[in-house]
């Protein structure tokens, strides 16, 4: 239960903070969103004994059971470690967020889309069915979508949310198709059940596509190469927010996918080969472009990028106890599961802190560009603080959690090395060196960071204004985070029997107990071969960093074209194109040609399916006589349809179609249908003063001048549709494919307590269909009232671009 | 265009009412005889017609102050929650039920919950025909 209430609560509070606004001048507003992350962070800490202990919170609320649709949460130790994350960098970053942005903002907007970003990322790690997950999934697209565009009077702020949405939902899509691959396989949307029942179908033909597709989902979201060049542009948002989406919790959320997944897709070794090796090239080609970066938010996003490849690649090695089969001897390799979990959380800790130092230090001097920064260490010491443990501890220092998990990292790397694969041991044995490659730009790239910001002369620094240190309230958020650094670095055994132990059991279930999977972290593990790697990444990492000046040629061998952002340009473009191009054939303006479209289909799919399934048969004989008087009533009808296109002005034409319409309610009326004639009556008198209202707008009538020709064929579709339709009323009498309803209504009054039959049905047993009905009715009143009321303002669009 | 009909006018201000009286009869009508909310509700929005087209815009909103864009979303919210309401009670949603009820001077009648219902689609009805309407004749000018 407590999982439904993390969902719901968020969202309720998303919808209260916009209409309390304007009670609360003077307080910032984001106080009351702060109660939110903050009351369920802990909540879920009072779960913590129980799910280390193993046990697992289910609840399912039961939606329409006949589709197999139910809202089914639960908690487990994966889930439990990133609820926690959200909820607790929740609040740490609405927090920071609350002196990070002034009460001129639209704030109410801001903590509104933060919230249901809240909603949307708890539901992706509570949800048991990939619907569901593919929901909340999509929806953390769409307020990642609203944050980056939150100043959206910028340019850039558009752009970089419209590529981000374009490539994380492309992605999640193409996880939607996977998600549907799965169940067909497996015959269950529940992803546990799915996990128990997936070994059986391994020889299935839809087992690589499925794998594919869920895998395209995950690496979109989690900016994963070559998909990841949305996140450098998804920096426009305001820092809070990238602290938060784009560094802690949403680009996780394909991490999250991979790990979940993991039991399912394993046992078949490309698994392993595509997680870990596209999770390498993103930690190398992160960190290699994060080193030429000059905006402090683009280093971070390369840099996040580079370390959400490190925890990617960890879970594709650990994938390969599945490979292997669970023995005593493999159970080792799921150590590598063990250090993404744990990097997982360092990662969140130090780049969640180093965020909100870019952020006070932009906030602060009105730049982050490191060429126009330096010798801030004396004028800001509590900040430079915060970003020399973030950078060390990011970098691989020891007395800092990064290091743990890095030299966990190494040591995984080291280890799939001697893993006994056939005959790819070449590719194995380049792993390790493009870890430690990619470590070496690692610590350039963190040495940058602070050398650039704090050392060096104050020459550069904007005059304009005068720099201090940041308030208070700011320093609180990132001090939080970085005490959290150095204690995990003490104590992580602690957090490891407590978070990543029972998660471990979600990553490799039916493999071993908590205390098989969970290894002992020592911060000194003697002179062994990954100590020795990251000695030798400090000094090489040094010696690169005082040569940068002689070696930056390097970044620009590939020529600009050639770039994946260029490239995502240029497809945009050209998509743009073409779609602007088919839509111009068709899309003439004209209502004669939108008729003649719908005519077209009418007579190709329905004429076409009566053809084919031979059901024009009719015949006349059961009918009833046909009366004198119902023959002249046709007679007047058919001289009025005619007259109609021999009309001189319009409100002849009018007058002629209202004879028609009265003519139907009479017949209405003598075949005994008093509802339908009284409807008919009172339409046609409305309709027909609209059609008067609408001639006041319409230009003089004209003679028609459009060629014979067209005036043929256009006679030929109206004909045929209209011969079509007489065909269809006499042959829906002998069609018998389908089972008569009728008998459903004849005890209506015992039923449904009305006798007249026209209005049960209305009312009572098609209730569901009136009511749609009455919705699309408001829709097209809406929609008329907007065409003609609210034409775009002219004046509007100029300022849209500053 | 200004119409300036006095008998026109005269004839309206009775035919109003007895419109509106039929509207009123056709609505209570609908479950045992020919009627029903959709109609009422096209009734009602002919006898609104009849007013805007007898007496100028000035005069008619004066004396009906309604936003027929709010009336309409009030009916489909009131269709929406006669769907809702039995929810609330356990039963299938648009589960409709009905009790009879001895009133005085009236006698015993059958109150329905499907009445709810009814007075939602005919309030869409009339606030939809009224929107399309107003806002073709009064144009994108104002």
């Amino acid at each position: 239960m407590i999982t439904k209430w993390a969902i719901i609560l968020p969202f309720i509070v998303a919808f209260i903070i916009p209409m309390i606004r304007s009670k609360l001048k003077k307080t910032h507003i984001g106080w009351i969103a702060l109660i939110v992350p903050i009351v369920l962070f802990i909540a879920l800490l009072r779960f913590i004994p129980q799910v280390a202990a193993g046990k697992v919170y289910e609840h399912t609320w039961q939606w329409i059971p006949s589709l197999d649709l139910s809202f089914t949460t639960y908690l487990d130790g994966l889930s439990m470690l990133f609820a926690l994350l959200i909820t607790g960098m929740g609040a740490l970053v609405i927090l920071y967020s609350i002196f990070y942005l002034s009460q001129k903002e639209a704030l109410h907007k801001f903590y509104c889309y933060l919230l249901i970003f809240m909603t949307a990322m708890l539901g992706v790690v509570f949800s048991d069915h990939f619907i569901m997950l593919y929901f909340f999934w999509e929806l953390t697209s769409v307020s990642s979508f609203l944050l980056i565009a939150f100043w959206h009077h910028r340019k850039a702020s558009r752009r970089g949310a419209q590529k981000s949405m374009l490539i994380t939902v492309s992605g999640g899509v193409a996880m939607l198709i996977g998600f549907l691959m799965i169940a067909h396989m497996t015959g269950s949307y529940s992803i546990r059940e799915a996990i128990q029942i997936m070994p059986t179908e391994l020889t299935n033909t839809l087992f690589i596509p499925a794998m594919v597709l869920v895998l395209l989902g995950a690496f979109t979201k989690s900016a994963q190469f070559p998909f990841h060049i949305w996140l450098p542009d998804a920096m426009e948002a305001p820092t809070p927010v990238s602290a938060y989406l784009h560094s802690a919790t949403m680009v996780k959320a394909g991490i999250y996918l991979v790990a979940r997944l993991t039991p399912l897709f394993a046992i078949n070794q490309s698994w392993f080969w595509t997680v870990t090796i596209v999770g390498l090239m993103t930690m190398f080609w992160g960190s290699f472009n994060a080193v030429k970066q000059t905006d402090l938010k683009a280093l971070l996003a390369f840099s996040t990028i580079s370390q959400l490849g490190i925890i990617m690649s960890l879970l594709g090695m650990g994938s390969l106890v599945y490979v292997f089969g669970y023995s005593p001897a493999t159970v080792i390799y799921t150590q590598a599961g063990f250090a993404a979990l744990f990097h997982l959380l360092n990662h969140a800790t130090f780049k969640g802190a180093l965020f909100m130092m870019v952020g006070i230090v932009d906030h602060e001097v009105g730049s982050r560009d490191i060429r126009r920064l330096g010798g801030l260490m004396s004028i800001m010491p509590f900040t430079f603080t915060i970003a020399m443990i973030g950078s060390l501890s990011m970098a691989g220092i020891p007395f800092f959690n990064g290091f743990l998990s890095k030299e966990m990292f190494f040591e995984a790397a080291l280890r799939i090395q001697q893993a006994d694969l056939y005959s790819s041991t070449a590719m194995l044995s380049i792993i390790p060196v493009i870890v430690w490659v990619g470590s070496v730009f690692t610590f350039i790239y963190c040495t940058i960071l602070i050398v650039k910001t704090f050392f060096g002369s104050k020459d550069k620094l904007p005059r304009d204004r005068k720099i201090h240190e940041a308030p208070k309230g700011m320093l609180i958020s990132p001090f939080i985070l970085v005490t959290l650094v150095v204690i995990m670095f003490f104590v992580p055994n602690f957090f490891a029997r407590y978070l990543f132990s029972p998660a471990m059991l979600s990553l490799y279930p039916n493999t071993g107990t908590m205390e098989q999977l969970t290894p002992h972290i020592a911060a000194w593990h003697g002179f062994n071969t990954p100590l020795l790697m990251t000695i030798a990444v400090v000094i090489i990492g040094v010696i690169l960093f005082k040569l940068l000046p002689k070696w930056r040629g390097i970044y620009n061998t590939l020529p600009e074209r050639f770039t994946l952002n260029v490239l995502y340009d240029r497809g945009q473009n050209e998509v743009e194109n073409v779609g602007r191009f088919m839509t111009n054939l068709y899309m003439t303006g004209s209502i004669r040609h939108y008729i003649i479209y719908i005519y077209l289909f009418f007579i190709v799919v329905v004429g076409g399916y009566f053809i084919k399934s031979d059901s024009f048969a009719f015949d006349m004989t059961k009918n009833a006589p046909i009366e004198w008087y119902e023959i002249s009533l046709m007679a007047v009808m058919i001289i009025a349809a005619i007259l109609i296109l021999r009309a001189k002005s319009r409100l002849t034409a009018v007058v002629l179609n209202g004879v028609l319409g009265f003519g139907v309610s009479i017949f209405f009326v003598l075949f005994r249908a008093p509802d339908l004639a009284l409807t008919q009556l009172v339409v046609e008198s409305v309709t027909t003063v609209l059609f008067l209202l609408c001639f006041t707008y319409l230009p003089e009538w004209k003679k028609e001048d459009t060629p014979k020709y067209t005036k043929l064929i256009n006679m030929a579709i109206a004909l045929s549709a209209g011969v079509l339709v007489v065909i269809l009323s006499f042959a829906v009498l002998h069609y018998d494919e389908f089972k008569t309803i009728s008998g459903f209504f004849e005890n209506a009054y015992e039923l449904a307590g009305g006798a007249n039959i026209v209005n049960t049905i209305l009312g009572d047993f098609r209730a569901f269909d009136t009511m749609l009905e009455v919705v699309v009715l408001l829709t097209a009143g809406i929609g008329v009232y907007t065409l003609i009321k609210l034409k775009p303002r002219k004046e509007r669009k100029k300022n849209e671009d500053q | 265009m200004k119409i300036n009909d006095l008998i026109l006018r005269t004839v309206v201000q009775f035919v109003v009412f007895i419109v509106l009286t039929i509207a009123i009869y056709l609505f209570f009508a609908g479950h045992y005889t020919p009627g029903g909310g959709f109609v009422a509700g096209l009734v009602l929005a002919s006898a609104v017609v009849m007013l805007y087209i007898s007496f100028d815009t000035d005069t008619v909103r004066k004396g009906l102050p309604l936003d027929f864009k709010i009336v309409a979303a009030i009916g489909v919210t009131l269709a929406l929650l006669s769907g809702i309401l039995p929810m609330l009670f356990g039963q299938p949603f648009l589960k409709m039920s009905s009790m009879n009820i001895q009133f005085p001077l009236i006698g015993e009648k059958t109150l329905a919950t499907v009445m709810i219902f009814e007075l939602g689609v005919a309030l869409t009805v009339v606030g939809v025909v009224m929107t399309i309407i107003l806002s073709i004749s009064e144009g994108s000018d104002d």
